[in-house]
């Protein structure tokens, strides 16, 4: 699997402001890639000069071997792009917007009526633009984004502003998209969907890349201690839990006591432990570091607004 | 470059007049004025006084073609910042589409609009009132169709300096508006105070004004080579700069 965008060292200010700060990643062919940060971060200059919709102040930038400041034309046939807070002319209808995008490119675009089913479209064909409802709108960006069959898809926070179940229901096309042997490339200050959608994530905050990885290996390395809350009125479970293998801390309030370890053993160990000493338990539940914990972590400060 | 202008431009026009006001405001709003205005003043037309009659004439019809050409304008310049600020030109630059090709489709659109508000004008002006029977109609519907095509340039210039799309009609309206009281429509030129006789001279109108007047009265192209020079300046001076200013977010 190649490198289908590559990006080094690229730099973009406004004014006195530095948005991107010396970024450099590559985005593997097939893979879901995430962009992830705080509003403001630097996720969507990133994406748009990646798309050639922006020239970064320094840096070079290669998508599909194509420079996309330079040949964005020839890029524009070949990706995809979802917009972050973009709107179509209020009274475009859906068909209307599919056909026209379907007309702009110069290789043959995908049945558009069909893209409209797949995304659950159809029956608002003839519906205004501005009489869809936030989630319809996201699936006409991402039909729209999809009608020249392009080799890459670019989504900027798509989920932002959706309800749980539109959000949900993104997700899954999103995956669609890359079961079809597509990359996607997508941003988010979402950790929830970064950690459910993205094969792998950069955290990016004030302009510059902070780590790389899968967002499993970026938990491991980063906050590789778990947590075991349990209660039980056993006289002798503090002392047993004290001597289970990887454990760091045991602290208890009355029955309820909170084991913390490194690595994935730790549950089994605890299980084992409760098991092999019959201690009765009447409450068991884990808590597993995520990537928002990773976050907090890497730049002591929480994600959410 | 042309892929996708005609589809683009089909759509603006449908989805303008798809707009409450959209079709009323452009369209019928001239046209009645314009018939409003014939039967009032044609009615002290009948009377002996000559100023009057030739202002229904030629003034009039003039009046009301300048009209559908500046509100073609502040259209323009509303829709343009509509799009700007709702990120609807982002969205379309992000394709294919040469950024020429999306506003030429509006340049278009409204070269339509202006065309067919003349033409129900004309029409309405026949039945209802019988405007010059000599008047060379295609004529003006081609010198009406440039006059506007030179403004609609200047459109892109206040459409580049407007901060909000909120500011937009009114900011236009400031700009564009005025100039019709000194493009020498409803006083001769060479009645205005010199310092006045100045500032028309580089306005733009004066010249749309001057070739209508002209052309509708039956006078030879050549004899407006001037006007046509001044709008192709104002044109290529308002398109150059625009292209420098123009911002799409």
């Amino acid at each position: 699997m190649g490198l289908v965008i590559e990006v080094s060292g690229i730099h973009k200010s406004y004014g006195r402001t530095v948005a991107v700060d010396e970024v450099s990643f590559g985005v593997e062919e097939g893979e879901i890639f995430g962009l992830i940060g705080p509003n403001g971060a630097g996720k969507t200059t990133t994406m748009e000069c990646i798309e050639g919709l922006r020239k970064p102040d320094r840096g070079v930038i290669s998508v599909l071997g194509l420079d996309p400041f330079r040949q964005v034309y020839k890029l524009q046939e070949r990706i995809g792009v979802q917009l972050q807070q973009a709107q179509l002319q209020k009274r475009i209808k859906v068909w209307e917007a599919v056909d026209l995008w379907a007309s702009l490119y110069r290789k043959k675009a995908v049945d558009g009526e069909r893209l409209l089913e797949q995304l659950g479209l159809a029956d608002k064909r003839e519906s205004w633009f501005m009489n869809l409802s936030g989630g319809q709108k996201q699936r006409l960006f991402i039909a729209l984004a999809l009608i020249n069959d392009p080799e890459v898809v670019f989504l900027d926070e798509l989920t932002t502003g959706l309800d749980p179940q539109s959000r949900r229901a993104i997700w899954e096309l999103v995956r669609g998209i890359r079961d079809r042997g597509k990359t996607v490339f997508l941003t988010t200050h979402l950790m929830e969907e970064a950690e459910r959608l993205c094969d792998r994530v950069a955290i990016i905050e004030h302009g510059r890349i902070i780590d790389m990885d899968t967002p499993k290996r970026l938990v491991d390395r980063h906050c590789p201690e778990r947590s075991v809350v349990l209660t039980t009125e056993d006289p002798m479970a503090e002392e047993r839990f004290g001597s289970i293998p990887g454990v760091t801390a045991v602290s208890r309030s009355e029955f309820q006591f909170i084991i913390r370890g490194m690595g994935e053993e730790l549950v089994t160990e605890v299980i084992v432990c409760l098991s092999e000493n019959r201690i009765r338990v009447t409450d068991f539940q884990t808590i597993l570091p995520n990537l928002e914990d990773v976050f907090l972590k890497l730049t002591g400060q929480s994600i959410r607004e | 470059m042309l892929r996708g202008l005609w589809k683009l431009t089909w759509i603006e026009i449908k989805v303008f007049l798809r707009e409450p006001l959209g079709a009323v405001g452009t369209i019928a709003v001239p046209v009645l004025l314009f018939l409003v205005l014939g039967k009032i003043l044609g009615r002290g037309a009948a009377l002996p006084s000559l100023g009057a009659s030739r202002f229904v004439r030629v003034g009039l019809p003039v009046f009301a073609s300048v009209l559908i050409s500046l509100s073609a304008v502040l259209s323009l310049v509303t829709i343009i910042s509509i799009y700007r600020e709702g990120g609807i030109l982002k969205r379309l630059r992000a394709t294919p589409l040469r950024p020429q090709t999306i506003l030429s489709a509006h340049v278009i659109a409204k070269l339509i609009f202006t065309a067919s508000t003349l033409a129900l004008m004309i029409l309405a002006g026949k039945r209802y009132d019988p405007v010059g029977v000599a008047v060379p109609l295609f004529s003006f519907a081609i010198a009406l169709v440039i006059a506007t095509w030179s403004i609609l340039s200047i459109g892109f210039v206040i459409a580049s300096i407007v901060p909000t799309a909120r500011f937009a009609q009114p900011i236009g309206a400031v700009i564009l508006y005025p100039m019709i009281g000194i493009c020498g429509l409803f006083v001769p030129i060479a009645a205005l105070p010199p310092a006045v006789r100045g500032v028309t001279r580089v306005l733009p109108l004066t010249y749309v004004v001057s070739l209508l007047q002209g052309i509708w009265s039956g006078e030879a192209w050549s004899a407006h080579l001037g006007d046509l020079a001044a709008l192709v300046v104002v044109f290529v001076v308002c398109t150059t700069v625009s292209a420098k200013i123009f911002r799409w977010e």
